[in-house]
Order: C-alpha cells, then sequence, then structure tokens
C-alpha cells in the first residue's frame, strides 16, 4: 500500500471538508504540495534569499547552487542532454507562448501551416492562433475519432509539405488520451516540421525521454507535479534555442549592454529575463526528487490501477457518461450525470468533502466537439486510494439520487 | 434543511425544468449575450422597452440548475419595471447572495435563491442573467443620452 504512508507526507490532505474527510481528486488542476517542497521553499526565504548571480556575497553561491541546481534535477527528469536545454518560465503557458512569440513568429510565414488537434489546452492553441494571424500561416485540425483518439493515418495526411510546426498535447486534460508522440515526431520531422508538446498533463503522470520521443519543445508546469505555482519549464533542442531570439529583454538575461545594442547571454538564461521564481525552482527540484525516489513508473501502475477501478464502477451506474477512451488512457475521467449540470455533480460531491472539477477545462472547442457545454472530472495521483473512489462512487449515485428526487 | 436542499429548493428546481420565458423575442430593443467564462454558462437575454421601462424579457441558454433558474425568474421579476428599479432589484439580488440583509419584499420566487450565498463557487452562476440586464440597461441609457433625445431611433 503505497498511498498510506505517502499521504501522510501531504498536510493539506489530512483536513475535513464539509464535515467530511477531503477526498481530493482534481489532481489535474494542481497536485498537492509535499511537506518537503513546503519546507524547501520555505527555507530558501528563511536561510538563503539572495537574487541569482547578481551579487558577490556569501549567500550567492548557495543560491546558485540550488536554482540550477534545480535545473539539473530537471535536465535528468526528463532526460534533456544538457541545461542549456531547460528554461524556467512561469509555467506551461508561459513556456507555450515563449515558443510561438519567438519561434513561430520568425520562422512561420504566409503559406505554412501549423497541425493543431481539438483536444488542445487553450494555451497550446490561442498562441498559435496568434502567430497564424500576425504570419499568415494556416491552422490546420487533426481528425478525431468518436473515443477522443487520433488515427495515425490521420495524422499523416494533415501532415503535408507545407506543415511547419505541429503543436499537440501529449495527455488530453479532458478525454485522458494519451497521444503517440514519438510517431507524430517522426512525421513532423520527416516534412521539415518542429513538433511543440504540451507537457503539462503528461510529464507529471508518465515517463519522459525528450531524446526518445525526438521532442523539439516540451512545456510543463511545476505545481501539477507537487512543486510550487509559478514555476514551469520550457524544454527546447539546443540547436533550435540557440537560433531563437528572447521575447522579454532586460535584466539577467543581457551579455554587454551599449547605448544602441546589446547582446544576450548564453542559454539557457538569455530566455530568462528578470528575477526568476528561485523559491518555485528549488521546490520544483524537491518535488523531483520526491518522483524520483518513488519512480515515476511506480506512480503511472498506481494512477493506472485507480483509473481502470473507477472507470469500471463507473460504467456500472446508469446515466453516466464517460468521455475518451476506455483504454489506454491517463490517469483522469470526465463525465456527465444525464440531465444534471456538472456544476450540480460537483456542488454535491463537495457537500460529501469530494473535489472534483467542473466546467469547460479551458478546451472550449473540445466541448463543442463533444457537443456538451460543460462536464465533470475526477482526477488522480500517487496518493489517491481505493477507498476514497468507493467514496466519490457512492457520492456520484447519491447524487444521481438527489436530482432524480428533486425533479420527480 | 439540509445545505443542499436550502441549495437546491424546490422552486429553483421548478423553474429550471421548465423556464419561464425562454426563447427568443421577435424585434427586441436589447440583446445581450454574456457568458461565464469560467464555466462556460452562456445566457442570451432579449428585452423589449417603452417609455423607461421593460416591456418584455425572454432568455436563450446553457448552464447549471442555478444559472439557468435565476434567468428564469429574472425575466419574471422585471417584466413592467422602470429600469432604476430593475437595476435596484438586481442590486439587493446581488446582496442577498453576499449574505447582507436586504429589502425581500418584492423578491417572491427569487427568494429561494438565498441559499446560494453558502456555496460561493455558484454566486456568479445565479447573478449571470442579471449581469446581462444591468448591462443591457445601462448600455442603453448610456446611449440614450448620446441621442439628444431623439425618439425616432428605435
Amino acid at each position: 500500500m503505497i498511498s498510506q504512508e505517502i499521504r501522510k507526507q501531504f498536510p493539506i490532505l489530512n483536513q475535513r471538508v464539509n464535515g467530511h474527510p477531503l477526498v481530493y481528486l482534481d489532481n489535474a488542476a494542481t497536485v498537492k504540495k509535499r511537506i518537503q517542497v513546503i519546507e524547501a521553499t520555505d527555507n530558501y526565504y528563511r536561510n538563503i534569499n539572495s537574487n541569482v548571480q547578481r551579487v558577490v556575497h556569501k549567500l550567492i553561491t548557495w543560491d546558485t547552487d540550488t536554482y540550477e541546481g534545480a535545473r539539473e534535477k530537471v535536465r535528468a527528469f526528463i532526460s534533456a542532454n544538457s541545461t542549456e536545454e531547460i528554461i524556467f518560465t512561469s509555467g506551461t503557458t508561459a513556456s507555450l507562448n515563449l515558443v510561438a512569440q519567438s519561434y513561430g513568429r520568425s520562422y512561420l510565414k504566409k503559406g505554412d501551416e501549423i497541425v493543431i488537434t481539438y483536444m488542445e489546452h487553450h494555451s497550446n492553441l490561442i498562441p498559435w492562433q496568434q502567430v497564424a494571424k500576425a504570419t499568415g500561416a494556416t491552422l490546420k485540425y487533426i481528425p478525431m475519432q468518436q473515443n477522443g483518439t487520433m488515427k495515425l493515418e490521420n495524422i499523416k495526411a494533415t501532415i503535408t509539405k507545407n506543415t511547419k510546426l505541429v503543436a499537440m498535447t501529449q495527455v488530453s486534460n479532458v478525454l485522458g488520451t494519451i497521444n503517440p508522440i514519438q510517431e507524430v515526431a517522426k512525421l513532423a520531422h520527416d516534412v521539415g516540421a518542429v513538433i511543440v508538446v504540451d507537457g503539462a498533463q503528461s510529464v507529471p503522470h508518465i515517463k519522459i525521454d525528450v531524446q526518445a520521443l525526438d521532442i523539439d519543445f516540451l512545456a510543463f508546469s511545476g505545481h501539477k507535479m507537487g512543486g510550487p505555482t509559478g514555476i514551469g519549464v520550457l524544454y527546447g533542442k539546443k540547436q533550435l534555442l540557440e537560433k531563437m531570439e528572447p521575447v522579454e529583454f532586460g535584466g539577467e538575461m543581457i551579455d554587454v549592454v551599449e547605448l544602441y545594442d546589446s547582446t544576450w547571454k548564453e542559454l539557457p538564461w538569455k530566455f530568462e529575463g528578470g528575477t526568476p521564481i528561485i523559491a518555485g525552482a528549488v521546490g520544483l527540484g524537491a518535488a523531483i526528487d520526491f518522483i524520483q525516489s518513488i519512480g515515476m513508473e511506480e506512480i503511472e501502475k498506481h494512477e493506472t490501477a485507480l483509473v481502470n477501478n473507477t472507470l469500471e464502477k463507473m460504467g456500472a451506474i446508469e446515466g453516466v457518461s464517460i468521455y475518451g477512451p476506455m483504454k489506454e488512457r491517463s490517469g483522469l475521467i470526465t463525465f456527465n450525470i444525464d440531465g444534471v449540470h456538472s456544476h450540480d455533480v460537483a456542488t454535491v460531491l463537495d457537500t460529501e468533502g469530494i473535489a472534483v472539477r467542473a466546467g469547460h477545462h479551458c478546451a472550449q472547442p473540445l466541448m463543442n466537439w463533444l457537443n456538451v457545454s460543460a462536464t465533470a472530472r475526477v482526477s488522480f495521483y500517487l496518493y489517491n486510494t481505493d477507498e476514497e473512489i468507493d467514496i466519490f462512487i457512492k457520492g456520484l449515485k447519491k447524487t444521481k439520487e438527489y436530482f432524480g428526487h428533486v425533479f420527480s | 434543511m439540509s445545505s443542499l436542499d436550502n441549495l437546491y429548493r424546490s422552486v429553483i428546481m421548478d423553474h429550471y425544468q421548465s423556464p419561464r420565458n425562454k426563447g427568443s423575442l421577435e424585434n427586441p430593443d436589447l440583446t445581450i449575450q454574456l457568458k461565464n467564462p469560467t464555466c462556460g454558462d452562456r445566457i442570451t437575454l432579449y428585452m423589449k422597452l417603452e417609455n423607461g421601462k421593460i416591456n418584455d424579457a425572454r432568455f436563450e441558454g446553457e448552464g447549471c440548475s442555478i444559472s439557468m433558474s435565476s434567468a428564469s425568474m429574472m425575466t419574471q421579476a422585471i417584466k413592467g419595471l422602470e429600469y432604476n428599479q430593475a437595476l435596484d432589484l438586481a442590486d439587493r439580488f446581488s446582496k442577498m447572495l453576499l449574505g447582507e440583509e436586504v429589502e425581500k419584499e418584492d423578491f417572491e420566487d427569487l427568494e429561494a435563491l438565498q441559499g446560494v450565498h453558502q456555496f460561493p463557487a455558484r454566486i456568479k452562476c445565479a447573478t449571470l442573467a442579471w449581469k446581462a440586464m444591468e448591462k443591457g440597461i445601462k448600455d442603453h441609457d448610456h446611449n440614450h443620452e448620446h441621442e439628444h433625445h431623439d425618439h425616432d431611433q428605435k
């Protein structure tokens, strides 16, 4: 029983909500913080707190060690070749916008195609809409099947010699679909395009090796893997990052500044203008230490068992619609109860202490594709247990009965 | 009454299941579309105005029981009201949701939404239709000031 011992290390889980023990099933939104992560950020502000690199006093070496130490932990975690390829940002959104504004606006032109999917989170969609508007490139959507997956032949048919960039999430935050990134990367590279992968929902839950997958850019957030909010990562291949211009200019990112011209620092710092969220990086490093001590394979195994258990039990309840593939999916389930709006579902579950998500999940085009205005979602992490699944299933039945009752 | 029953009063469920004034209006004076961007609820409110009064109001939309029942109740409540009366009602309704003591004598069905106060995440659901109405009236008033009382403009 991996969960019971681990749960104790996440203090926030040990609380009551509306008179019931908290059952936290909104991990795709954010993962709770382990005590060691909280202590690492606390320690930074208590005992270290100075700026990166600028000053010459004793604290600075510790500080650079910890900030740059966190960068090395991230590099090892995703098996990147070098820390030059690890850029700290404020999160997935900032990472994707950085690629769009720098690479997208410089290297795309009229007539070029950006290939994208119907299942993108708004943050891997709108930056590309903006690039398309600014450059005259066009957006092309890969057809999706009814079960929320894409056939490789359809992906292949959508990527053409005009395709210069493929933007794709590795795991859908709504459908739980796991996309074949390695195959898509190859298809993109075959036509000379680059692939930008939204890893917000994959990096915390699946073992990622950017070199084996041959990903050009990978964006993800610290807080979805148990680190603090406000810290995220953009991985990029060195040869691509080298030819890209920074998008934020000013402190920390310069080499020589003259009256009419300036030059930039080397990678990765040329993309990190301004004072970064140092405590966030340190906290992320602590979160990675924990994940590495457990092992990504264990996390994936545990979450797969939870999702399969939940799917089976939900499938047995009449009047519950489940979206996305029934097999080979990540640890989240999006659903609706017939005739009950997802907000109402979430409210009833909340009175039982069960935290789920309701709404459009920042994926309005996908909601339109599914022909629903909103859905409810449960999502799991390492600390969730089978007992919590049973409480959730009971809550779901209660919700159905409650609305069946008030409607009658 | 449990807090859930307090939220989902039968009168709310009745408005949700059998919404009053649902549908569009022919030749409305005002059409206001509003969304709750965080959750996807949306409403289109149609109003007919005459001599400073709301003559008719209908709505279309999609959303949860709270947002849709509130829209249904609102269209009932504002019909026949002068603009400032409708705005005053919206103001008192919002305050009730925030837990403030307000005059509720003219609330009728609206009072049933009082329970939303205990569910802060749902307050925006209840106010969506009202925000649409307020926006419509205020924009209309503003435009009207710039028309120099040209009554032919409709």
